[in-house]
């Protein structure tokens, strides 16, 4: 005989059941993290291993705040997770160019410099420039530069130009550029010797053939492996920041780093309190430590960028302080420069010359 | 089924209490983003922050630039060719699963579903090492090479040069190819999975019959299988497309930033254009187009229900 199966009739329920439902819809919900303000903690936003093994730690330790600690991986994700309103963030870390557009957007809120003693660790280079004049918004966290990171055996002399990148077929196939729109335009504008600010409607056209004629010799638009790719063997030349290129040039000594004749890009990576930050005190306590001269000196030793502090200078020893790589030589720093914010309309260009360069 | 909504009628505020977390949940994570996007792609930037519903159409207008229409077809080219692939090599496998015992037939979808559960960035990743100029694919196309050079040299025909001295790797990585496997390769299990559920549900007699009237293996399989399983492939050409044209991590990563697709220009928008009102258009027109293919397929769907009817 033929078994009769009954069909699951979920809707003839019971008790039991329905409990069994009610607790699964209620464990997939969640009580959002912030939604009970708690004293002694602190929300720092910062980029993804930008910090030294124990820092934290020790800052817990000496101030008993506790420190939520999240991470990004640039600063186009910072701009658009504080965008329509601070999540809760008490301290984060974008970049020059960034401070700048928040800045203008309103959304850093301005730093009592009474609360952090430690301004004066900071080296007279970087108290005042031209994005945040009197530092009244963001405090100097690290610097460095954007140049060129190539393998010695490869070439018979260092590269000195930006050209041997943007315009020369010598190193044909064996090219990395990044692929961030912006940095790559700006040092294209380098290479043809104008400004990397000086974004003009010419220049910016210019820099677009010429990346469009240059395009059959890159092998590769990295996005933040050009130094993985270097190391690897399959380019020997690549437009990299300083301590990505340092972090592979400890594993192989056939690599290097220079700044061109032309100067690189500089960067500045500084600390701001957002707009809306839950725990502003703490957030002061927090930037207070970071520039203290124990903790500079243990983070700039473990993310090997250059620290803008001078008291944590001190500390270091000469593989830090006399490393190129770090603290390029003066010549060549003279000439690099720090990115300004090319403005909306500018940066709306930039998209499109960076859309035809990709699709050509 | 029936009882089932029997019961629903009979006690609809239990059906409701059921219904409404999901309905709940599909207003609130998915319609209401939808159409936050869609107000944001009529809207302008206002300043850097802030964008204003104004009705534009400017932002749909930007979309008629030649580059972006060169990315668009470039997008449906690479994405059509990697569903074409991965229905031509995915509808074998469907058969190969569905007609197998009932063992084995869990292993072999356990085989077909356990790639999906990694995470897409490490499977793209791993196909970053297996399609370098020295990574396993080449490895492998190099011993095949030095075998049959081996060969010819034996039987002499090494002079007629049919094959190179040396081999030369392929170059995968920054060519369309390139995207295109990675495409095929994170898209077949969402090939496969639809066309094992045609093929299952087939009713095999069919074939019996088909084969026993003397058509051919080739004939069964042109006039019987194939449209037996058309609702099969029609919905994995749509499971495949549809992803495969929105794809920007694999053209990113295997094409080296040399490959762009559409979706790499809606990335940039939301991200260092800073130009969301542009990069929401473009995401709806992806939409749009999904919508009319969907449209289509339940409209062929009720014609064919209703000339069955008839």
């Amino acid at each position: 005989m033929q078994r009769i199966r009954r069909p699951l009739n979920l809707l003839r329920t019971d008790r039991r059941r329905f409990v069994q439902a009610g607790l699964a819809v209620g464990f997939s919900l969640k009580i959002p993290a912030g939604a009970f303000a708690q004293d002694g903690k602190v929300n720092f936003y910062n980029w993804d291993t930008y910090i030294g093994e124990d820092t934290l730690e020790n800052f817990t330790g000496e101030t008993g705040i506790q420190v939520q600690y999240d991470l990004f991986a640039d600063n186009n994700e910072l701009f658009a997770k504080l965008r329509n309103g601070n999540p809760g963030y008490d301290v984060i870390v974008p970049s020059n160019d960034y401070v700048e557009r928040m800045i203008l957007a309103e959304m850093l809120m301005e730093i009592d410099h009474d609360k952090i003693p430690n301004i004066a660790n900071i080296d007279p280079m970087f108290t005042d420039p031209a994005f945040d004049p009197g530092r009244r918004y963001s405090l100097p966290y690290m610097w460095g530069t954007i140049g060129i990171g190539y393998r010695k055996s490869a070439v018979d002399a260092p590269p000195t130009s930006w050209s041997d990148l943007f315009v020369s077929d010598k190193y044909a196939g064996r090219i990395a550029l990044l692929s961030e729109p912006t940095n790559v335009l700006q040092l294209a504008m380098k290479a043809a010797g104008h400004s990397l600010n000086d974004w003009t409607d010419e220049n910016l056209a210019a820099a677009e053939a010429m990346l469009l004629a240059q395009k059959k010799n890159i092998t590769a638009f990295a996005p933040d492996n050009g130094q993985d790719l270097l190391l690897a063997g399959e380019v020997d030349l690549a437009m990299e920041w300083n301590g990505d290129i340092l972090q592979v040039m400890e594993e192989d000594d056939d690599i290097g780093y220079v700044l061109p004749e032309e100067g690189g890009l500089l960067w500045e990576d500084c600390l701001s309190i957002p707009v809306g930050a839950p725990n502003v005190d703490n957030a002061h306590a927090l930037i207070d430590y970071l520039l203290g001269a124990r903790a500079g000196a243990d983070i700039a030793d473990f993310i090997y960028y250059a620290t803008p502090n001078a008291a944590a200078l001190e500390l270091m020893d000469e593989t830090y302080t006399d490393n190129p790589a770090i603290f390029p030589p003066p010549a060549a720093l003279e000439k690099s420069e720090l990115a300004i914010f090319p403005g909306q309309e500018m940066l709306r260009k930039i998209d499109e010359a960076w859309t035809r360069v990709k699709a050509g | 089924m029936a009882e089932g909504r029997q019961a629903a009628a009979r006690r609809p505020w239990v059906f409701a209490a059921f219904a409404l977390p999901s309905l709940g949940w599909l207003l609130v994570f998915f319609l209401v983003p939808l159409g936050i996007i869609f107000l944001y792609s009529v809207g302008e930037n206002v300043s850097l922050t802030r964008v204003e519903t104004t009705w534009t159409l400017s932002n749909y207008a930007r979309i008629l630039e030649p580059e972006i229409l060169d990315l668009a077809l470039r997008s449906v080219r690479i994405a059509g060719l990697a569903t074409s692939i991965c229905l031509v090599v995915g509808f074998p496998m469907a058969l190969v699963i569905a007609t197998a015992s009932p063992a084995a037939k869990p292993w072999l979808l356990l085989a077909i579903m356990l790639p999906f559960w990694t995470n897409l960035l490490i499977r793209t990743y791993a196909l970053l090492n297996i399609l370098g100029t020295r990574g396993r694919l080449n490895e492998a196309l190099g011993w095949v090479h030095g075998k049959l050079h081996g060969a010819f040299e034996l039987v002499g025909l090494e002079r007629l040069g049919l094959l190179e001295e040396r081999f030369t790797p392929f170059t995968f990585l920054g060519t369309e190819t390139g995207v295109v496997i990675g495409i095929v390769y994170v898209s077949l299990p969402f090939a496969i999975l639809p066309l094992y559920s045609a093929l299952e549900r087939m009713d095999r007699s069919l074939l019996e019959a088909s084969l026993d009237l003397g058509a051919g293996q080739l004939t069964t399989f042109r006039r019987v299988l194939l449209p037996l399983a058309l609702p099969g492939v029609v919905s994995a050409t749509i499971i495949t497309f549809i992803p495969a044209l929105g794809q920007f991590l694999t053209p990113d990563l295997l094409g080296r930033g040399q490959v762009d697709m559409i979706a790499n220009v809606i990335e940039r928008q939301f991200k260092g254009a800073n130009d969301w009102p542009y990069g929401a258009a473009i995401s709806m027109i992806l939409l749009y187009a999904t919508f009319i293919l969907l449209a289509l397929r339940a409209f062929a769907d009720a014609r064919r229900s209703a000339a069955r009817a008839r």
